[in-house]
């Protein structure tokens, strides 16, 4: 491993100078979306007030810092950022900093545990789907495939609902606990557990579909290659040459893909974790909607934002990992 | 950088997969001849061999007629109240399809819903396409300062979560028809404009382009007559699940009260029906079903597509 | 030598030599489906010679050398005929038997040794997965195996190099690399399909080399498939010339070079431009053999038929029989055997 590192270093260097100048755009992007919001931290408090005389919510204007001009106000707003505060909410008057941070261990729980799921479904149907080429088995799961890329994630939750919650009653239907019991322990895991179910497969079953598929295509190229060829060659098992040879090859575009879908799967968690009502960032993301919170939602814009970043990070560092070839300086 | 995803992996296609050609066996004496690549202009013929496609074609195009036919087969709004509430599809002649908790029918709502979401579906893909295009074949064929700065562009859309971003967007805009379907080509042109942008890229490096330059054209006609018609090709495959995901986007926002209130989606009657869900349950299975059939026949379409445009060689199979 | 591989190649030589073929294969056909691709090709090989399989791209040499050890590719099978290694008729194997041959008593190499390599793991843990195979052996023993192998095959600082990725390997060297996994089990027969037409003319000496003192020291037989006639002359013990699926003539380098019987071989030699006093670059235009390789069913008659200069109505009935015409030398030609000689 340790001949790795300088590699590895190299790809992480890398890496941080290409998502700099991308934070930076959001960082500025964010500021003048807020610009674009309809009605200020003024007209909040006037409205929170119950009304306010135009002069008194001029004055809170002044005192907010928002007649100032735009270059103080992002100058502001970039100092504020540095020191991690992201704002006030008037919805929830509390900080936004401290709104987000609480809610967002749920949605990572969540997206992270849907993921997981996802790839490992996906490795598995791929590869069953791979080793049954244009047979019947292939067929059929090529066509559950698509059905499941098909499914809106809101739909199918709801639908869960329906079958698991109301009609056999096995998995509760919101929520992230039941109330009362203890929080810790095994039983506690378990309590959890079940409360995870539908709201991880809800958000899991698209990305399965989409797994699936590039596994299959993955493995059924990979075994076509000349190093197959060679491990057969030196009398290897079937099983061996599947495992040690097509998958460590087939598996590597998952990595790539799997981490673009760090974002989409943060969006995706907003409707599932309202429907579920999930304790997540996502679920926040509706109250501050339905509750006019701008700067919550542009919290939770930017932190997605960031969790994106360093997750595309994560994944070209992982995929230095697996493949040898990346980021090598091109020796002998 | 991880290499250029095009369609996003939701296409058949790896394109991450490293592409490790495997060289020729010895070819066999003339083995069983191969199927002949589809040429483009055959694309009807291709459609013709894929029977799934032909499916898709045939249920998005059954869609589109009840969606343009909507007012006259189902005249008046379809927020009216024209029965009584709760009634369960296949009970009434009059309302085949049930009614929802106020009485209003659930088929004339599909069909309506239908105008909305397949009208917003192929407006914002549409604008999406054209933005992506022009930005992306811009980028891929000048180069320099210009590709600089509008991949840095892509890169941070790229980043924004989609969903998140669309959320935010709606709620600085007031949510019409126009608006939604502008803030989902905001979110998607990214994915068209990195795919283009790679194509022109290439294309920008072939003889012909050099050919063209020493013939004194322009840098627009180049572009337009000789670099798009080769790069179009695999853009026009991303184009049917732009649609299927424009389509997705748009229910999804609907159904959590984020659309235009004034008009009836497939979302919104979801949305609608999430209260009643013990109950009435087929008010959000229906709509949902008819999303679900929708985004499956552009899939179907898209796969055919990519099948026709997209030849995949089939490796030499040792 | 260190003393481990000489203990090791003693051992492969105190193997009861016989007189017996190592690898015999009779008539063997071998189909895609309904198409045949070798149409009845036979040779035999003895212990500690080399066989070279010579012919154009088409010929069907490397199926015939995948066929030995059950890796045709899918949707190709042995159609006909038999192979038979020490003695055992292959085909009766079990499957599992069959598995142990690959690698174990027959080693193959292949032409591009850039893709015939594992991109993701070092070159050490694939010579090593190919040890622990065919003998028990802790890590810590087979790694020490696996560099005597590279030392073996003349590769430099092993101890740096088996921590490699094939990537960072030249050409020679990978190739090298792939001889090493091949013969890590002691193999009596090495099946080497064009081991040499993807890399450097430089390197295709020293690779060729390297595998004719293999066989010398650790006593193995070695099926040659190329299609180059100099390689051919300088390595091979016997020739076996095909077209079309078939074998044409079989016979000593030599003898053959000398004088060629089948009008192929005729036609192979002269085209094949050589530095020899009788045949200057400056001496005239390449001759090239008209026509294109035919396709080898829906002939009737021998395959060559449309290509060559001394057909006549008699080569077009039916396909020549593989004949005797001296000790040594076969060949498949009427023009050459009548058919009527005893």
């Amino acid at each position: 491993m340790k001949r790795h590192l300088p590699r590895l270093a190299r790809i992480a260097g890398n890496t941080a100078l290409r998502a700099l100048p991308t934070a930076v755009g959001i960082v500025i992007l964010g500021f003048f979306l807020l610009q674009l919001a309809p009605g200020d931290a003024a007209d909040v408090w006037a409205g929170e007030a119950g009304g306010a005389p135009a002069q008194a919510t001029a004055a809170m204007r002044h005192h907010f810092g928002l007649d100032r001009p735009l270059g103080a106000q992002l100058a502001a707003y970039l100092s504020g950022l540095a020191h991690g505060d992201l704002g006030w909410s008037a919805r929830f008057d509390v900080p936004v900093t401290h709104l987000i941070l609480e809610r967002l261990p749920g949605s990572l729980l969540l997206s992270a545990t849907a993921l997981v799921v996802a790839l490992v479904a996906g490795v598995v149907l791929g590869t069953l789907m791979a080793a049954h080429e244009g047979r019947l088995l292939d067929r059929a799961l090529s066509v559950v495939a698509l059905l499941l890329y098909s499914l809106p994630s809101f739909w199918i939750a709801l639908m869960l609902i329906v079958v698991f919650s109301i009609r056999l009653g096995w998995l509760p239907s919101g929520g992230a606990h039941t109330i009362g019991l203890p929080e810790s322990g095994l039983a506690g895991l378990a309590d959890r557990l079940r409360y995870m179910v539908l709201p991880v497969l809800s958000l899991a079953l698209f990305y399965v579909a989409i797994y699936a598929r590039l596994v299959r295509v993955g493995v059924i190229e990979a075994k076509a290659q000349d190093y197959v060829r060679t491990a057969r060659a030196k009398g290897l098992s079937e099983r061996r040459i599947l495992v040690r040879h097509v998958l460590r090859n087939a598996l590597l575009p998952l990595t790539t893909v799997a981490g673009m879908h760090v974002g989409a799967m943060l969006g995706g968690a907003v409707v599932v974790e309202t429907i579920y009502g999930w304790p997540g960032l996502g679920r926040l993301a509706f109250e501050a909607v339905m509750g006019r919170d701008f700067r919550v939602l542009l919290g939770i814009l930017l932190l997605s934002s960031l969790l994106v970043i360093l997750a595309n990070a994560l994944v070209d560092i992982l995929h230095g990992v697996l493949d040898p070839r990346v980021g090598a300086s091109h020796a002998a | 950088m991880p290499p250029e995803p095009a369609a996003a992996a939701l296409t058949p296609g790896t394109p991450a997969a490293p592409a490790v050609a495997a060289p020729q066996l010895a070819p066999v004496a003339a083995p069983a001849p191969l199927p002949a690549a589809p040429a483009a202009n055959g694309l009807l013929a291709t459609l013709r061999r894929h029977p799934p496609a032909l499916i898709g074609a045939g249920v998005l195009l059954a869609i589109a007629v009840l969606a343009l036919a909507a007012p006259l087969l189902f005249p008046g709004d379809p927020l009216a109240i024209t029965g009584a509430p709760f009634l369960w599809p296949g009970t009434s002649l009059a309302h085949p399809l049930g009614t929802d908790s106020l009485g209003r029918d659930i088929l004339a709502g599909l069909a309506h819903g239908a105008r909305v979401s397949l009208g917003i579906g192929f407006a914002a893909a549409g604008l999406g396409l054209v933005v992506g295009i022009a930005l992306g074949a811009l980028a891929g064929y000048l180069g320099g300062w210009v590709d600089a700065v509008l991949s840095q562009l892509i890169e941070i859309f790229q980043t924004l979560p989609s969903f998140v971003l669309l959320v935010v967007l709606v709620s600085i805009a007031q949510p019409t028809t126009a608006t939604l379907s502008g803030a989902i080509a905001l979110v998607t042109w990214p994915m068209v404009a990195r795919l283009a942008r790679a194509e022109c890229r290439s294309l920008r490096e072939k003889d012909f382009v050099l050919a063209a330059r020493s013939l004194g054209y322009g840098h627009l006609r180049i572009l337009v007559h000789e670099i798009l018609p080769g790069a179009l090709p695999p853009i026009i495959v991303t184009a049917s699940v732009l649609v299927a995901s424009a389509i997705l986007m748009e229910s999804a926002l609907s159904f959590m009260g984020l659309g235009d209130p004034n008009t009836v989606s497939w979302g919104s009657m979801i949305g609608q029906g999430r209260e009643y869900l013990r109950s009435a349950w087929y008010m959000s299975a229906l709509p949902g079903l008819a999303i679900t059939l929708t985004v499956l026949a552009l899939n179907l379409l898209g796969d055919a597509l990519n099948e026709a445009l997209n030849p995949r060689r089939k490796g030499t199979r040792r | 030598m260190s003393a481990p591989l000489l203990s090791s190649a003693a051992a492969t030589l105190a193997r009861p030599r016989s007189i017996a073929p190592l690898l015999e294969v009779a008539n063997l056909r071998i189909a895609f489906g309904r198409q045949e691709a070798v149409q009845g090709v036979s040779f035999t090989l003895h212990e500690g010679e080399t066989l070279a399989l010579v012919g154009e791209s088409g010929s069907g040499k490397s199926l015939t050398a995948l066929s030995t050890l059950d890796l045709l590719p899918d949707g190709a099978a042995i159609s006909g005929g038999t192979i038979a290694f020490a003695g055992a008729d292959l085909a009766g194997l079990a499957p599992a038997a069959r598995r142990a041959l690959r690698g174990g008593d027959i080693g193959m190499i292949f032409q591009e040794p850039m893709t015939s390599l594992n991109p993701v793991m070092t070159i050490g843990q694939q010579i090593i997965e190919a040890l622990r195979q065919h003998q028990r052996l802790s890590r810590r023993a087979a790694r020490t195996r696996a560099l005597e192998l590279l030392d073996l095959v003349r590769i430099a600082d092993p101890h740096r190099r088996i921590e490699d990725y094939p990537h960072q390997l030249s050409g020679g060297m990978r190739q090298r690399v792939m001889i090493a996994m091949a013969v890590a089990a002691g193999p009596r027969l090495l099946i080497a399909d064009e081991p040499t037409t993807a890399l450097d003319v430089t390197i295709q000496a020293q690779v060729l080399e390297l595998i004719d003192r293999l066989r010398r020291d650790l006593s193995m037989a070695v099926l040659l498939i190329t299609h180059d006639l100099g390689v051919v002359g300088q390595w091979a013990d016997r020739v076996v010339v095909m077209y079309a699926g078939r074998t044409v003539e079989e016979g000593d380098p030599a003898a053959l070079f000398a004088r060629p019987l089948h009008p192929y071989t005729q036609g192979l030699l002269a085209a094949s431009p050589r530095l020899e006093d009788s045949h200057h670059y400056t001496s005239g235009p390449l001759v090239e053999i008209p026509g294109s390789i035919a396709s080898a069913s829906g002939q009737p008659g021998c395959a060559f038929a449309p290509r060559c200069p001394q057909a006549a109505a008699a080569c077009r009935i039916a396909p020549p029989p593989l004949r005797q015409w001296a000790a040594g030398r076969q060949v498949a030609c009427p023009r050459v055997l009548p058919e009527d000689l005893p």
